[in-house]
């Protein structure tokens, strides 16, 4: 069973630490009192995996670290612990995330509630550190949760508020919280980090109740199941994922009242939207230059606003829809790819289209891909992105293809 | 609304940690005057790798706002002060392949500050530093380049001499006394380095370099393949093989042209081709497969492509044949054995004259022989260094966490 870590000298307040978004992790890792987490190093992830191994190292957290010889025993190792009672985290980058395939495939249906870090990376080859979130959705149709963070204070808030949605008895799903490589994994900000105090009266101790592998609770887990059964297990997975929009309201909720800070919605982050013509939409760190290209352009007259996706799965649709219907165009810029899709869009981009299908006002989407490989996103190219969707706003249709920016043409 | 931007350059593995701890050491001191600010490495670099140049920067400002301009970036566009920590990267950077030979003031404003440790003097160091068409300030703390490793760390109060220096250069965002106060909280802090801090501040060099002013030589640089341009299926031309030289009897092998590296280095070879035994070793060892065959049976050692392991030094079974000499004494990458070829006897006085200097030769980083660290601290205590007491300099230990 789980060995707790000794309780830290009492500390009130918050402390402030110039932290990365992967060593906040690590705070948070510790706050929760983690019991087992596995590691394989792979850039960007690894960073966290440091940082944990030096908090076990400085007697900071009583866990079992265990070196895996690959993300596939990576994930396979901390699926049973949790099936056993531990609280557990684990992660990965890029093609190690991929390498995992297997494990991650079966962790939602046997209601494995782990915490997972993407640390976003393009997926090699050619070899390459940068962000793309390909990686992450890989999971999006499986049962994972889904969810980007664009500061190290939001890495943290997000893990400690990730155990608490996972581990709820209605949802009991896994999450895999994705960071930016570089610009949030290997970049330090200063950021508050809670007296354990506060994150124990938010985060229960991990109860697998009937779940619970155990000799004392005689089951098994995993028998073949053919026909007669696979459909039903799917549905509990749905009901698991359609609760967990419940329980996510709940603990951000909860959070906000204990922590004293945390977004009012969950779901996703409102940047100047109230009055906005052309509405952007994106996930994860790309927020910062559009945010200040947001400032510069309000100062020109341009009424221009973001939406910043947190949440992927379960995606907010009614909530996103109407914050959307609002613009006059709306613009969205994909880190990621599918080739081959409807219009060459990017996920996010045909998920929005999807979620608009019934909506009552349907304002003209652009779609964007850019910022692949971790190119850098400027505010040029957040100009150029606001310029097309004035374009659309004229014509008032959506644009048939899908612009790529920031490439050598 | 302002903000200062200060990037570190250093070397891969050996000033990593030094990096790390002068630019958290910006931000936490910023912190005591209200400041917010963040700390970062450029992603793209490989700071695992022995020597190769690569950057930290920090970035501090009255507003959360304004950090974020700067959040979502490799590097900054510009920085008003650009911290080098060893001389011998005046000659430039260039971390990875397609990246050119940066300047190491590329970046640094108008009226900016390039602040350096170094024991050379400006006018050395201007031989060096390319011009610039803007004034700026060139800003030496006397010490030499502190290098140790990813486990091992030199307190040599290199860290802390850069800070206070940064608090004289930059007072509007680090005070002296919020630098001081930050150190003395710093887990490596001590009562010592506070001393150290306001000894630079005291002593920091400084003098204005006006447009023009330094190396003319135009930084080889490269445009990128468009996407059309490019091979498809994740392919590029192999290197081809090189050229005979002078009617077959040597050879020169080709060489990567978009990476060649040789800023890594912070010593070069100097090969004494009169007792060279044509042995062929350096050959067979080098790593990075610098060595040019001559007509005449000896090697010499291309300064394109020599990253400075100091393996052919090891090798060489001739006493003195290959001497590792600091890189801040030359000039250029001519060819030794072009120079020796002209002129035997004017290339013999060269050679002796830099084998023969004790301060080039002496090894930048891991140490010749017990004692040496305590004999360079010393030096650098004449110059303005800090004293090193007993027990381990530098811990703090009523800061550690645990
Ligand atoms: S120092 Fe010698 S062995 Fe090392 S790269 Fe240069 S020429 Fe080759
Ligand atoms: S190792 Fe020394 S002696 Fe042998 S070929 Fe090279 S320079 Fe000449």
């Amino acid at each position: 069973m789980a060995v707790a870590t000794k309780t830290a000298p009492a500390v009130a307040e918050d402390r402030e630490l110039l932290i990365s978004g992967s060593e906040a992790v690590a705070e948070a890792l510790a706050l929760a009192d983690i019991d087992v987490v596995t590691a394989y190093p792979i850039r960007p992830y690894d960073t966290v995996m440091q940082a944990i191994a030096k908090k076990i190292a400085n007697g900071q957290l009583v866990a079992e670290y265990i070196v895996a010889e690959g993300e596939h025993s990576q994930f396979e190792v901390v699926k049973h612990a949790s099936t056993v009672g531990a609280r557990v985290f684990c992660g990965s980058s890029g093609v190690g995330w991929a390498y995992a395939m297997e494990c991650l495939v079966v962790t939602p249906p046997l209601r494995v509630p782990m915490v997972a870090m993407v640390g976003n990376r393009a997926l090699d080859d050619p070899g390459a550190f940068g962000v793309e979130h390909n990686d992450a959705l890989f999971v999006r149709d499986l049962g994972w949760m889904l969810v980007w963070i664009d500061s190290s204070q939001e890495a943290l808030d997000t893990t400690l508020i990730g155990y608490r949605l996972a581990e709820d008895r209605r949802v009991f799903l896994p999450l895999a919280i994705s960071a930016d490589g570089a610009f949030l994994t290997h970049s330090q900000a200063l950021t508050l980090v809670p007296p354990k105090a506060k994150v124990e009266r938010f985060l229960p101790p991990y109860n697998r109740g009937d779940l619970l592998l155990h000799p004392d609770n005689p089951i098994t887990v995993a028998p073949q199941a053919n026909e007669d059964w696979v459909i039903e297990i799917r549905r509990q997975n749905n009901e698991a994922m359609a609760r967990a929009v419940i329980v996510i309201e709940e603990a951000y909720a909860d959070f906000r009242t204990i922590f004293g800070r945390g977004p009012e919605n969950p779901w996703f982050e409102e940047y100047m939207t109230d009055d906005a013509e052309i509405i952007l939409v994106g996930m994860g760190t790309i927020s910062l230059p559009i945010k200040v290209g947001i400032r510069n352009m309000r100062a020109q007259g341009k009424k221009v606003g973001l939406v910043r996706l947190r949440w992927f799965r379960p995606f907010p649709t009614d909530r996103l829809v109407a914050a959307l219907s609002k613009a006059s165009v709306i613009g969205v810029i994909d880190r990621d790819y599918s080739f081959g899709s409807p219009f060459g869009s990017g996920v996010v981009a045909n998920e929005i289209r999807a979620a608009m299908y019934n909506a009552p006002k349907r304002p003209p989407l652009v779609s964007f891909i850019c910022g692949l490989g971790g190119r850098e996103v400027t505010l040029e190219d957040v100009y150029k992105v606001t310029d097309l969707c004035y374009n659309a706003a004229k014509t008032g249709k959506s644009d048939t293809k899908t612009h790529w920016l920031g490439v050598r043409e | 609304m302002s903000a200062l931007i200060c990037e570190v350059v250093y070397r891969g593995i050996f000033q990593k940690n030094l990096a790390s701890r002068i630019t958290r050491g910006i931000v936490l001191s910023a912190r005591k005057s209200g400041r917010w600010g963040i700390a970062f490495g450029r992603y793209g670099d490989s700071p695992q790798r022995n020597g190769i140049p690569a950057k930290d920067f920090a970035i501090v400002a009255d507003t959360k706002e304004e950090l974020e301009q700067n959040m979502a970036r490799y590097e900054p566009k510009h920085v008003d002060v650009t911290i080098c920590v060893d001389d011998t990267l005046a000659k430039g950077v260039e971390s990875w392949a397609w990246y050119g030979l940066q300047p190491i003031n590329r970046l640094t404003l108008p009226n900016g500050t390039l602040l350096m440790t170094s024991l050379q003097p400006f006018e050395d160091l201007l031989r060096d530093i390319h011009k610039k068409d803007e004034p700026y300030t060139l800003a030496v703390i006397r010490a030499r380049a502190s290098f140790s490793g990813l486990w091992v760390y030199k307190e040599d109060h290199t860290e802390v001499r850069i800070l206070g220096a940064l608090a004289k250069i930059a007072p509007e965002f680090l005070t002296l006394d919020g630098v001081c106060q930050a150190i003395g909280e710093m887990e490596w802090g001590s009562e010592l380095k506070v001393a150290s801090v306001r000894k630079a501040y005291e002593r920091l060099e400084a003098r204005q370099i006006q447009p023009g002013e330094g190396n003319a030589e135009v930084p080889y640089a490269f445009e990128l393949p468009r996407w059309w341009e490019m091979r498809e299926g994740v392919t590029i031309p192999a290197i081809p093989i090189g050229k005979p030289k002078e009617g077959g009897k040597g050879y020169v092998p080709e060489r990567n042209p978009y990476f060649k590296k040789f800023t890594t280095r912070t010593m070069r070879p100097v090969v004494d081709f009169d007792t060279c035994v044509k042995c062929n070793l350096c050959w067979i060892a080098c790593p990075d497969s610098c060595f040019d065959v001559m007509p005449d049976g000896t090697f010499d050692a291309n300064m394109e492509a020599c990253c400075g392991c100091g393996v052919c030094e090891a090798v060489c079974p001739v006493e003195s044949c290959i001497t590792m000499v600091n890189e801040a004494v030359f000039e250029d990458n001519a060819s030794q054995w072009d120079m020796w070829r002209k002129d035997k006897t004017a290339y013999k006085t060269w050679l002796t004259d830099k084998i023969t200097n004790k301060k080039a030769t002496v090894r930048s980083h891991g140490f010749r022989f017990r004692g040496q660290y305590e004999e360079e601290i010393k030096t650098d205590l004449d110059a303005g260094g800090a004293e090193i007491t007993a027990g381990i300099p530098g811990e703090n230990a009523k800061h550690k966490t645990i």
